[in-house]
């Protein structure tokens, strides 16, 4: 089966998030780029399938040619073959990438069976490439899937709900948008890092539609609560103070 | 008219449904109109819980095929909805069904969609705030053109009851269905067999992280937790290292807590892990460093190894009782 994750490559910010002067994007100078944790989950399931099924698992990113570097670590999770729709690295709304992402899959050769992506990107968190690519292609499509098997042509996929899961039995081809949890994604051992870095990264420049959408005035980050924690002391000797705080002021003893 | 999807158990709206109609009367009110709610199954069963938000008009949709869940069906309706109502704005809660609705709606439309806001400025053009990053980073945006669709935060903003309950009108509405809107549907529904007191639910939480060190010395704080009452959580530092099952990650891609009390052991708080526990009542930290970010964020610390302090509270609190 043809399997493609569509990823995104997002700063990894570690513990604190600083914007640039313009208040328009992170500042980036000192972080490192990261595949987004979901779309992680949907580079491992499309290998997971395609050596189970057969057949051939993409990975596809739209970003600078910096992005390279996402497409070419699921190259070195054991994806077959890397797609980066280079752009110039200015934002590209939800509307945009689902429209480049659609015709890059209309021009392929090979058909698809199915379409993976994050059920939402942990940076700009818009909740709807997915979904719209799905709609561009009029393919059917569930979201937030958090475990999923292929049999005969039908993909099994569950979403948890409060209390269980909702099984969606969906027939190929398909769009599925999937959450951390769905698997464990594997490291890349030291060796296929390096054929990564040899094997071919297919490319194209598409062409931007002129979306209407929803624009950008500034990011802003949250105000922290001033002052920080009390401290109830080092080392085991502290336990009589966090002793009396539990009983005393929070009363959960 | 300003349309909202209500998502409701047997009834019951939803929490984050109402703290989205709190917004959607907010806008009704700066654009001086009215408030509506789409519900799916029994219009009439949640009349009473909207008229306290200021919903003036339900639609109740039936259709003998809406049964069970339909992403796409339920996005047909809201749009036949939608082309009949000619609403200033539609609104659903940023839950799976709301994002997933409201994303075929806009699909469909070709507008645009602004997930996840806590405010919005309905002036000449809509300006909403949303978060990003989970909510560790916020946007201010603007609707180019066309009808705003957006999904609120859970959580973010508090469900206050309109200061008049208005008097509900049921309206019944049977949407034009056809086959291909039912490709995608709940063909199922499986129990959890999972045991204790799920992570979201629980009133204490005590999450390890990477300072853990491994899975054995979890023991320590399944421990803690029993004697609290609580629940064990961890980090993605200490899922990623195998210690823990991903259900037990607290954070950006995991779990969303609101304990009254949540003990942090070696855990260093950054902001994708802090998106998950903000709802924290309290956060105690234990941690052998006193610069670590969740030591600013949190409101009590204990400076030290977790693998020597955590075992001393145990015997403590099992002295105590
Ligand atoms: C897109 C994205 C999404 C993410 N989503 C999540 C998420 O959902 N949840 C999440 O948690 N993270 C998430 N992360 C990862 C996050 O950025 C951090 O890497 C992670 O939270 C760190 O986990 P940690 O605090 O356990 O480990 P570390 O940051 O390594 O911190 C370990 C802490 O333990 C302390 N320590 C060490 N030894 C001891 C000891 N013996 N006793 C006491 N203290 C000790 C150290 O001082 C330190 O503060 C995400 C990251 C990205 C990029």
């Amino acid at each position: 089966m043809e399997v493609l994750a569509c990823i995104k490559r997002v700063p990894d910010t570690g513990s604190r998030i600083v914007l640039t002067e313009d208040k328009q994007d992170i500042d980036t100078s000192n972080l490192g780029f990261t595949m987004s944790p979901h779309e992680e989950c949907a580079v491992e399931a499309a290998i997971e399938l395609t050596q189970s099924h057969g057949g051939t698992a993409t990975a596809l990113t739209l970003g600078p040619d910096e992005a390279t570097e996402q497409v070419r670590t699921a190259l070195a999770m054991q994806a077959d073959e890397a797609v980066l729709l280079e752009t110039d690295g200015s934002e590209w709304g939800a509307i945009d990438t689902a429209q480049a992402i659609a015709e890059h899959v209309r021009n392929r050769d090979e058909e698809l069976d199915l379409l993976l992506f994050g059920n939402e990107s942990a940076d700009a968190g818009n909740y709807q490439v997915g979904v719209r690519v799905a709609h561009e292609l009029d393919l059917p499509c569930v979201t937030g899937i958090k475990s999923l098997t292929v049999e005969d042509g039908t993909a099994i996929a569950k979403r948890e709900v409060s209390g269980g899961s909702e099984v969606y039995e969906v027939e190929l081809p398909a769009v599925i948008s999937v959450k951390e949890g769905l698997n464990e994604p594997r490291y890349p051992s030291i060796r296929s890092k390096m054929a990564a870095q040899r094997h071919d990264v297919e490319r194209s420049e598409p062409e931007r539609t002129a979306a209407v959408g929803l624009e950008k005035i500034r990011l802003e980050t949250p105000e922290q609560s001033e002052g920080s924690a009390e401290i109830l002391g080092e080392g085991p000797e502290a336990v009589d103070n966090v002793m009396e705080v539990l009983s005393n002021d929070l009363e959960v003893l | 008219m300003i349309l909202s999807l209500i998502e409701h158990e047997d009834g019951t709206p939803s929490d984050v449904s109402l703290q989205m109609l709190t917004l959607a009367r907010d806008i009704a009110e700066q654009t001086d109109s009215s408030l509506a709610a789409i519900v799916f199954d029994d219009g009439d069963a949640v009349t009473d819980a909207v008229a306290t938000q200021g919903v003036e008009d339900v639609y109740s949709v039936t259709h003998d095929r809406l049964d069970v869940y339909a992403p796409e069906a339920w996005a047909e309706s809201v749009d036949q909805l939608v082309e009949e109502l000619d609403p200033e704005a539609v609104l659903a809660a940023g839950t799976d069904r709301g994002h997933e609705v409201l994303a075929h709606v806009v699909a469909r439309r070709d507008l645009p969609m602004a997930a996840n806001c806590t405010e919005v400025d309905a002036g000449d053009a809509y300006e909403v705030t949303r978060q990003r990053w989970g909510g560790s980073l916020i946007e201010h945006a603007r609707f180019d053109s066309g009808m705003p669709v957006l999904t609120t935060a859970a959580h973010e903003i508090a469900a206050e009851p309109a200061t008049e309950a208005a008097d509900v009108t049921t309206h019944d509405f049977t949407p034009t269905l056809d086959d291909d809107d039912f490709r995608v549907r709940v063909s199922r529904r499986e129990e959890s067999d999972a045991e204790g007191i799920p992570l979201g639910e629980a009133r204490i939480v005590v999450g390890g992280g990477r300072g853990v060190g491994s899975s054995e010395d979890f023991d320590q704080l399944e421990e803690l937790a029993e004697l609290l009452g609580g629940t064990v959580g961890s980090s993605r530092a200490a899922v990623n290292e195998g210690w823990r099952p991903h259900d037990d990650q607290i954070g950006l891609t995991g779990a969303k807590i609101a304990p009254k009390l949540y003990v942090a052991c070696g855990i260093s708080g950054a902001v994708q892990h802090m998106v998950g526990c903000k709802g924290a009542d309290n956060i105690l930290a234990i941690n052998t460093d006193p610069e670590t970010s969740i030591i600013q964020k949190g409101e009590y610390a204990v400076i030290g190894d977790l693998h020597e302090v955590v075992p001393a509270l145990n015997e403590a609190i099992r002295n105590g009782q």
